[in-house]
């Protein structure tokens, strides 16, 4: 029988690594992790900005915690702030001062966690159009987008629920919009907001219940599904911009260890320099401007956090009087119908994965990404989307706008009312022509070359303009992508034709009707046998 | 030596900059001396020359709207019983003369001086009892913390919490309140000019009057503890702030980072 003793190892760290090992088994772990490639494009650090912030969001938020206190006790403020000292307010908004004035660090610690949420919602809202336009969405990747959604909303819940921690004016204005949104609901609308304000808005336990929420249950949600993102991300694989050598079955890049590791590690304390470099030169919410929050003042500009903002913007666009009284209840129209469009809108959102690959009827895996033009009807609905979007945004602004650029309020809101409607239609005709024309130019480079701008004059006097081939490697990104012809209608196996599949054949006509097929090999070789006529 | 010759030749270029700075004080210095308005008691309101001077300036420079006995016309309203303190904001802050109609007659360069503007206000005065504009006393020394209080109550609807102004319906809109000297911010209450809703004494008295000047006051004297202001704006400019320069210049860094590899 003979020990088998592990090599005697040298050094504190070889041996340290030993004994973890020994212990976790995790040089597996590491071995596969490490090996991981991660494809470089500036396009795929979107994400990581988001998280990087999320972390920021949590170490700054953590500090908040020990100074602030979540109650609605009123108060008399005694702080250094001349202004609001021995007005009455409740403790939260006292404590808040507190650390604004009385707490070293305390400001810039506000500010970075305010300035890293906007932060935070902003890189995701960037990263979700990225892997729309591209199509990362598709097959395997559909959950993945559906994760990424959730983690969306939940990361403007957190947001607004810490928007309203402080209890001061702007603050208390956002409830109460809550407040009324809620009791537009039919029939429960105002036991609901009476059960969750305890008792007539604004109550005294809101800011308690939100704190939990803000610090408890949706940074445990929205932790649990960031893990679950990357879980996916590791477990699919990064997807590829297509170019020579990047195919379907590999990916071209670098190992998570060193090179990128290393990388992503400078880039977080890059995304904190940043964010600490604006918190500490500018201002965000002001909140001793507001003062405490009293039901009867509103501020003029008086507005949520930007990724509200769209929310907002729609109950402006809603023009007024559209209330009906049916059943002994008043239907305030005016705040349902805002709602029902943000919800479909969002649904929308949610669903457009599942939609597209139901129409294209498309089973197989993809990890090379769509140039945006190879899409056109997808990258059309991306943009009137995004149309759809900004205008509700700038809708929000409808006063800031009006003073800033001295035109009447009216004139803005009617605007953008018919740009609302408007604006995603000439949107989506826009972008599908302009990408079926931009793949029409693609097709005719690789069948003719590109123009040199050298003139040449034949010997029969005739001038012609030199043409010369892609180059391989252009080539290849020109023409392979992935083409969807529209679906024919064909009987399903007991000879019949469903309404459902008639639908489907008709969406697949929409989505594929005008389209620009990649140069095949056999076109390309006539197009080359041409030219060298 | 060739180098030596050209710039004894020419003026040097520190001279210059000093000079643009000697010129830069002296208007700068001329225009603060010019808009200093504070409650000046040293133009007697009642005594006829003055009277006399600022009926003469009214028949030419105002007359033509409101008419010549300030009775009122077509193109202006009369002006009679709106008192001096009407007369003095609406000219020293340069609203009147009226230049173009429009939904709201906005504030321009102030187009007299002092005097002229204290003739004017004696001259409409003297026409019925108005308010009058108020002494030094009542436009100093109140409390910053009660005026906040009123301000958000009374004025943060138009004006905005930190004064930055906001839009009213067709085109009229609730001015910045930075920079409003604090005589004219009290008139704006005593007299509530165009769209803005008159605050007489039993709505504020002298003394909340005197309170929100303070706090406007220290709003201007002290600027945020947070770092620059972005127009206080609120959420709207930090939204816009964070998508242009904060996002904005990370991407760039991703550009950056990844570029470098290649
Ligand atoms: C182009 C026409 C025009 C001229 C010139 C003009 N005004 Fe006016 N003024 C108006 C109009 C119109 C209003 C009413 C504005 C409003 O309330 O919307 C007005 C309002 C006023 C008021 C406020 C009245 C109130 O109810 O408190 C005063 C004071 C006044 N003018 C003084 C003057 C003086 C002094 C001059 C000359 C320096 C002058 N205006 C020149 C058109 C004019
Ligand atoms: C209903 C909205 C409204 C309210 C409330 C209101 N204002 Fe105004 N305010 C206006 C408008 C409109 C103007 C512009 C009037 C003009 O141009 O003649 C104005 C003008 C002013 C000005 C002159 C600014 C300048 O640029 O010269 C001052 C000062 C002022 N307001 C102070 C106040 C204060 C202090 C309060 C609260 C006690 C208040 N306002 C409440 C609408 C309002």
């Amino acid at each position: 029988m003979s020990i088998t003793s592990a090599p005697e190892q040298k050094g504190f760290i070889a041996s340290a690594s030993n004994y973890l090992d020994e212990r976790t088994s995790i040089s597996g772990a590491v071995k596969e992790f490490g090996r991981k490639i991660f494809p470089d494009h500036w396009s795929f650090l979107l994400g990581e900005v988001a998280l990087y912030s999320f972390v920021i969001i949590l170490l700054s938020g953590s500090f908040l915690t020990f100074f602030f206190q979540a109650s609605m006790t009123p108060v008399e403020y005694a702080g250094s702030y001349v202004p609001l000292r021995g007005v009455e307010m409740s403790a939260a908004m006292s404590s808040t001062l507190d650390i604004s004035f009385d707490i070293r660090g305390g400001l810039l610690m506000r500010q970075i966690h305010h300035w890293a949420a906007l932060l935070f919602v902003a890189a995701i809202g960037l990263h979700m159009l990225r892997v729309f336009f591209t199509g990362a969405f598709r097959k395997p990747r559909e959950l993945n987008w559906a994760i990424g959604f959730v983690l969306f909303v939940l990361a403007m819940a957190e947001g607004f629920t810490g928007y309203s921690l402080p209890d001061d004016l702007l603050s208390g204005n956002g409830l109460r919009i809550i407040d009324g949104m809620m009791n537009a609901v039919p029939v429960v609308g105002t036991w609901i907001t009476f059960l969750l304000f305890g008792g007539e808005f604004p109550g005294n336990d809101i800011v308690g219940r939100l704190y939990t929420l803000h610090i408890l249950l949706l940074p445990a949600m929205v932790l649990i599904f960031i893990v679950l993102h990357l879980m996916f991300v590791v477990i699919h694989k990064h997807t590829q911009y297509p170019g020579p050598g990047k195919t379907e079955q590999n990916v071209v890049g670098y190992p998570v260890l060193p090179v990128y590791a290393a990388k992503a590690g400078g880039f977080f304390f890059l995304v904190f320099g940043v964010i600490a470099l604006i918190a500490a030169t500018v201002t965000i919410n002001p909140i001793w401007n507001y003062g405490p929050y009293d039901p009867s003042p509103v501020s003029a500009g008086t507005q949520p956090d930007w990724y509200i903002g769209f929310a907002d913007g729609a109950l402006r666009l809603m023009p007024p009087g559209l209330e009906t009284v049916w059943l002994g209840y008043t239907w305030s129209w005016n705040i349902l119908i805002p709602i029902l469009v943000l919800v479909v809108f969002l649904l929308l959102t949610f669903i457009y994965p599942y939609v597209e690959a139901w129409v294209t009827g498309d089973k197989r895996e993809h990890h090379l990404l769509d140039r945006p033009r190879n899409a056109p009807v997808r990258t059309a609905f991306g943009a009137a989307g995004v149309t759809f979007y900004a205008v509700l945004w700038a809708a929000a602004s409808s006063d800031i706008i009006a003073t800033h650029f001295k035109v009447t309020m009216e004139g803005v809101i009617n605007t953008l009312q018919a740009l609302l409607i408007l604006g995603p239609i000439v949107a989506f005709m826009v972008t599908k022509r302009v990408c079926l024309a931009l793949q029409k130019k693609d097709r005719e480079m690789v069948l003719h070359g590109f123009e040199t701008g050298r003139i040449v004059r034949l010997p029969g006097g005739e001038f012609v303009e030199v043409h010369e081939q892609l180059d391989e490697y252009t080539r290849w990104q020109l023409v392979s992508f992935n083409d969807n012809a529209p679906l024919q209608l064909k009987p399903n196996p007991v000879g019949k034709i469903t309404a459902s599949a008639r639908f489907r054949v008709a969406m697949s006509r929409f989505f594929f009707e005008d389209r620009i097929a990649p140069v095949s090999p056999k076109e390309y070789q006539a197009a080359l046998e041409h030219s060298s006529h | 030596m060739n180098r030596q010759t050209r710039k004894s030749g020419r003026r040097s270029p520190v001279a210059s900059v000093a000079l643009l700075l000697v010129g830069l004080f002296a208007t700068g210095g001329a225009y603060a001396a010019f808009t200093a308005t504070t409650a000046s008691a040293s133009v007697d309101l009642s005594s006829p020359e003055v009277i006399n001077q600022g009926q003469k300036l009214f028949a030419a420079n105002c007359a033509t709207c409101h008419g010549q006995q300030a009775q009122g016309t077509q193109n202006g309203p009369s002006l009679i019983g709106v008192g001096a303190a009407s007369v003095d904001f609406q000219v020293g802050t340069g609203r009147m003369p009226m230049q173009a109609s429009g939904p709201q007659a906005p504030s321009k360069p102030v187009q007299f001086e002092d005097s002229q503007i204290k003739a004017l206000a004696a001259y409409v005065a003297s026409l019925a009892p108005g308010p009058a504009i108020p002494s030094e006393s009542q436009i100093s020394g109140g409390d910053v913390a009660a005026g906040g209080e009123l301000f958000r109550i009374n004025c943060a609807m138009c004006h905005n919490v930190a004064g930055a102004g906001g839009a009213l319906t067709e085109g009229k809109y609730a001015p910045v309140l930075k920079g409003v000297a604090p005589v004219h911010v009290y008139e704006a209450m005593l007299t509530g000019p165009q769209n803005m809703p008159a605050f007489n004494d039993l709505n504020l008295s002298p003394e909340d009057k005197k309170n929100i000047i303070a706090y406007l006051q220290y709003n201007e004297q002290n600027p945020s503890a947070g770092g620059l202001e972005l127009g206080s704006l609120g959420p709207v400019s930090e939204g816009l702030f964070l998508w242009i320069f904060g996002l904005g210049g990370i991407v760039a860094l991703t550009v950056w980072i990844t570029a470098k590899s290649n």
